[in-house]
């Protein structure tokens, strides 16, 4: 059986690995490659690096930070932020990404995941949905690192990038992220209902119930998480003998 | 010991050569070409693939690539990957492709809307790490668990005619063949090269293999 995966994501800002609260208020975490390796021994089954500045600078050393992890680690690694054009996603494709994940270019030019999907092929092409509760049931797109509100609501944003291509959706509740107090279950659960691709669940984990409730409530193919597994304050061997015992299918 | 990567413009061949050099003993060398005579040279060839089989089998053929690698596939070691294990097939529904026609058999997609045991929706693409059943044995499975996760992300699957080619199974919605074996080929639908420690063993087994 398919194992739910579990994610620990690497925020990173000028070649270090940070964690900020509702998008705000960055804090050190350390050094992305050593953070890796650590995370590959724990036995994650991914790793997800967001590249929060992404200037011009900032993506040449986000180059070498995902080469030098290729190079020791051996699982999917999935690369964000400031992805802006086919180019942009061969680089990282190059550099050793296995998927690139694009949010604010989707939103703004919809053809770049038709066009990235059709050239690399979806199963490398993840679509960043920030979304925030609006109404009961309805949820907005932001972009911009969360700081401009699209006009898109998030199911039919999650099931028109199906449409264009995408492998993967990639789901931040930006009224959870940093919180600690859980996923947007109803969120997630909306959205991966709404879409026969993968969705991941992200924003608001702080225990590791809120891992399990994201599968089994939020009916997530994966889970993503930060400040957990940053801090020591679980590993990800523990989050995933956890969800075993709640009867989660996992890779131990 | 010579091992080229078959460079045809699809996939991640750096992963995997950067995987197979961390096995592989430091007098050999892995090189990643699309050249011919390059492969004719290698004492081992390996053939990824990743995207679209049309186009993967566009670029291939466009490059000159089908007598060497066929050659190879017929003499040395010769391990394939995901679309490079799909393109030995006859055909592949994927764009009505025809395949390099090595191993008798098609490749399918899986259905849209499928069901796991537990009645939960199975999606397509068939993403994550999922069980790796050996039904014979064979050398690349030495010091690999049966029932081993590998990592695998793909929307297509190999039906090979002759079950008997069948190397190893899996569970996604139906069983389908994960792995197949041919005299000295051998190739997967997973991704050794990301499968952390198991791909690791699997890919060490290849480089060592004596077909």
């Amino acid at each position: 059986m398919l194992a739910k995966r579990i994610i620990p994501c690497l925020d990173v800002t000028a070649g270090r690995v940070v964690k900020g609260v509702n998008f705000l208020e960055l804090r050190d975490a350390g050094d992305p490659v050593e953070i890796a390796r650590r995370y590959d021994e724990q036995g994650a089954d991914e790793l997800t690096f967001l590249d929060i500045t992404a200037s011009s600078d900032a993506r040449d050393i986000m180059l070498h930070i995902v080469e030098q992890v290729a190079n020791q680690v051996f699982i999917p690694l999935t690369v964000g932020g400031g992805v802006r054009s086919v180019a942009d996603v061969r680089r990282l494709l190059n550099a050793g990404a296995d998927k690139v994940s694009m949010n604010s270019a989707a939103v703004y030019n919809p053809e770049l995941v038709a066009e990235a999907s059709g050239k690399v092929g979806n199963q490398c092409i993840v679509v960043a949905i920030d979304a925030k509760r609006i109404a009961p049931g309805k949820w907005g797109v932001f972009t911009h690192g969360g700081r401009k509100l699209t006009e898109l609501d998030a199911i039919e944003w999650a099931q028109r990038v199906e449409k264009l291509g995408a492998g993967e959706i990639l789901l931040t509740s930006m009224d959870r992220d940093g919180t600690k107090i859980g996923f947007d279950l109803a969120l997630v659960r909306a959205v991966s209902d709404a879409v026969n691709i993968p969705v991941i669940a992200s924003g608001g984990v702080g225990n590791l119930q809120h891992l399990a409730d994201g599968v089994i409530e939020g009916r997530a193919d994966a889970v993503l998480a930060a400040s957990i597994f940053h801090y020591g304050e679980h590993t990800v061997r523990e989050a995933k003998e956890y969800m075993r015992s709640h009867g989660v299918e996992v890779r131990l | 010991m010579k091992i080229v990567v078959v460079d045809y413009g699809m996939g991640n061949l750096r992963s995997v050569a950067k995987a197979i050099e961390k096995v592989a003993s430091a007098s050999a060398s892995v090189l990643i070409s699309s050249s011919a005579a390059d492969i004719q040279a290698a004492d081992r060839v390996v053939v990824p693939g990743q995207g679209a089989m049309h186009d993967c089998m566009h670029e291939f053929l466009s490059r000159g690539l089908r007598e060497a690698v066929f050659a190879a596939a017929q003499s040395k070691p010769f391990l394939g990957i995901c679309v490079g294990m799909q393109m030995l097939f006859d055909h592949s529904e994927e764009g009505d492709t025809p395949g390099l026609g090595f191993i008798p058999g098609q490749v399918r997609r899986f259905a849209d809307g499928m069901a796991g045991q537990d009645g939960a929706r199975l999606k397509v693409p068939h993403m994550g790490w999922n069980e790796v059943n050996p039904v014979l044995p064979h050398p690349l499975w030495q010091g690999i668990e049966p029932g081993a996760r590998f990592y695998f992300v793909h929307s297509y699957y190999c039906q090979p005619t002759d079950s008997a080619a069948t190397a190893a199974t899996t569970d996604y919605g139906l069983r389908f063949t994960s792995a197949v074996a041919q005299a000295n080929i051998f190739a997967v639908q997973f991704h050794p090269e990301k499968s952390a420690t198991a791909g690791l063993q699997l890919l060490s087994n290849f480089v060592s293999w004596q077909p």
